[in-house]
């Protein structure tokens, strides 16, 4: 299909959803993401019952901690699509990518740089 | 086992704001299980505590370690030659290893990241239920194995009260009624005479009432 | 008769007379005007008052010191004590208390959850539970002890009373628990409100069954419906209430300025219905901040005027 998405995206590939931590995505926004969203199958259709369930409850939490220390939870977003919708996925990257640009750098990454 | 749940963010960093560099003690017991200061919440809580620092323009060193216990001073003295080097200490073991820890590094402030909430058992994951107030003195036997002091909201050792409804406590539709557990198992064992039997008034002085506890065990001790 | 304290509401149970006790709560405030201005309404048409403690954990004036004042009345108070908030030592301080006021009757109760009241926060005692409350006071008064085994010089001379509920769960253990209370040595019972007079009845049936109607003075517990909507919350909000649907559907059938009349006619037939029933020696007229009418209720279920003893 060839079908574009912002070359901002960066893919970490796991074997489901259910794999993603917490602390992963934290660490990211450590590192100096300005945003980390998880793609996971359709709820209902996992393979391993309810790895995405799993994944939205940790992104729920990420969402929580963030706001508390002052990093927009919004950055961090879940989304749920079948494999054979590469439409939606180039989709879903851009609309993830204008999010991030509306809210901006991550404050950690700056902070960062003030700090060094 | 000890049952503990995770303190707010908001209340940690307000104890260890003034901090350059501290340590997040996390325990390989009991709150690991509960998942409330196992190996990985203390990464949470370091990577989240540094992220809000670093933001509030504050370089503060927090550093990650979790021991097979806290409430054993084997394990405790494996930071011995860290330790000094804190301002502070977080540690996410239940009150128990709290105190051990602030008893073995006695110049170093120890601060609590859980709260610490009963002796109980996981119902299913996320969901865990209190069953002991360790009182010193099990009735157990005699209640069909169910304890009326730890499930009966008013610890009854001669209930149900005029409260029980449909099996549930009156203080919360969502509660099971401990009496009506008991009552339930004293009829699967055949054993509802028992019920009739009336329960002595406890000496509660092995409870709480008596005083910080101790078992003193000279048949193991060395 | 075999009476064992001065109480005047054991000698009329045991002079085989139907009884009648009501209740009053305290206030919330010290004046002690308003705790004896409710008993003046009912002083003549019972034959003990029962004051309240802290019910539904809402701090009130004490139960003694309200008892205290009847007494300087001339009145029968039944002091009730819950062990909620006092621990063994309190316990048997204020029996000894009450005892020095010659207030000779005493319920004995666990009390509601303090969940319920205006301290949620507050710690509960329950160093004992109503059943052990009752062998305490037991054991006070016919063996001169106090728990600590140490003698006690004038012991209390209380008729000891508990609650029963005849509809809170499981149903089973109901009769049984009564049966635990007699055994703990409990002298009279005042049930829970009454609405379901036909559990009631096989309630009472069971009992008798067993004995025990013989073993204890039971009066059935009756609180008159002010309004449909008292119903509907005591049906759905109180625990251990069985309203039937019957009596939520009469009183909202009668226009809202009738439905109170309504009620006392409803307490008024149970009750009427009730003194037939084998086992039943009295009434606990437990009229809840309506206490002006318990005259009318007891006047018309002919049992006015009161015996004197």
């Amino acid at each position: 299909m060839r079908l574009q998405y912002p070359s901002s995206v960066k893919i970490i590939r796991v074997p489901c959803t259910g794999k993603i931590d917490i602390l992963h995505i934290l660490r990211a926004f450590e590192k100096g993401a300005d945003g980390v969203y998880a793609v996971g199958c359709m709820e209902g259709d996992c393979h391993y019952n309810s790895g995405n369930f799993r994944a939205r409850k940790r992104v729920e939490q990420a969402q929580k901690i963030l706001n508390t220390i002052g990093v927009s939870g919004e950055r961090v977003q879940m989304y749920n699509l079948s494999s054979s919708e590469g439409p939606l996925f180039a989709e879903i990257a851009q609309e993830m990518t204008e999010r991030i640009r509306k809210l901006g750098p991550n404050p950690i990454k700056q902070a960062m740089k003030k700090a060094a | 086992m000890i049952v503990a749940d995770k303190k707010p963010i908001e209340e940690i960093v307000e104890e260890v704001k003034d901090c350059d560099n501290i340590l997040i003690l996390g325990c390989n017991e009991c709150v690991t299980v509960c998942e409330a200061g196992g190996k990985k919440e203390v990464g949470i809580l370091a990577s989240a505590l540094r992220m809000y620092f670093l933001n509030q323009g504050k370089d503060m060193k927090i550093d990650e370690r979790t021991l097979e216990r806290q409430c054993d001073q084997e394990y405790l003295d494996e930071i011995r030659d860290i330790a000094d080097q804190y301002d502070a200490i977080v540690s996410l073991a239940c009150g128990v290893g709290v105190q051990f820890t602030a008893e073995q590094y006695h110049s170093i402030p120890i601060y609590p990241g859980v709260n610490t909430c009963f002796l109980g058992a996981t119902e299913e994951r996320g969901l865990w239920t209190e069953r002991c107030q360790a009182c010193g003195q099990c009735v157990l036997a005699r209640t069909g194995g169910i304890c009326p002091v730890s499930r009966c909201a008013k610890r009854l050792l001669n209930g149900p009260c005029g409260g029980s409804s449909n099996g549930m406590c009156e203080i919360s539709k969502e509660l099971a009624c401990g009496w009506q557990l008991i009552v339930n198992r004293l009829e699967a064992l055949d054993k509802m005479d028992d019920y009739e039997k009336i329960f002595p008034i406890k000496d509660w002085s092995t409870d709480r009432a008596g005083g910080p506890r101790k078992v003193v065990r000279e048949d193991v001790q060395i | 008769m075999n009476v064992k304290t001065p109480s005047k509401l054991e000698k009329i149970l045991k002079a085989g007379h139907l009884a009648v006790t009501s209740e009053c709560g305290p206030p919330r405030g010290s004046d002690p005007e308003a705790i004896k201005k409710k008993a003046e309404l009912i002083k003549d048409h019972v034959d003990g008052i029962n004051i309240t403690d802290n019910q539904t954990s809402v701090t009130r004036m004490c139960s003694l010191a309200s008892c205290i004042h009847l007494r300087l009345m001339g009145l029968e108070p039944i002091l009730q004590m819950v062990t909620r908030d006092r621990n063994r030592i309190a316990l048997q301080s204020d029996i000894l208390g009450a005892a020095s006021f010659d207030i000779h009757n005493m319920l004995c109760l666990s009390g509601d959850h303090q969940s319920f009241g205006d301290c949620k926060q507050g710690q509960n005692v329950h160093d004992i539970d109503s059943m052990q409350l009752i062998q305490t006071v037991r054991y006070m008064r016919d063996e001169g002890k106090f728990l600590g085994g140490d003698d006690i010089k004038r012991p209390p001379n209380m008729f000891v009373g508990a609650a029963a509920n005849p509809f809170a769960d499981p149903f089973e253990i109901r009769v049984p628990r009564l049966a635990k209370k007699i055994a703990a040595g409990v002298e009279f019972i005042q049930t829970q409100c009454i609405y379901n007079l036909d559990k009631f009845e096989e309630w009472m049936r069971l009992a008798r069954e067993r004995g025990l109607t013989e073993k204890v003075f039971i009066l059935a517990g009756m609180t008159p419906m002010k309004s449909a909507g008292m119903a509907k919350y005591m049906k759905n909000r109180v625990p251990g209430m069985d309203v039937p649907d019957e009596l939520v559907k009469r009183l909202a059938g009668v226009p809202k300025e009738k439905q109170a009349q309504e009620g006392i006619d409803i307490c008024v037939e149970a009750i009427q219905r009730l003194k037939e029933m084998e086992g039943v020696k009295g009434f606990h007229i437990m009229a809840i901040e309506w206490e002006e009418k318990v005259p009318e209720i007891v006047e018309r279920t002919g049992l006015y005027p009161r015996p004197k003893i």
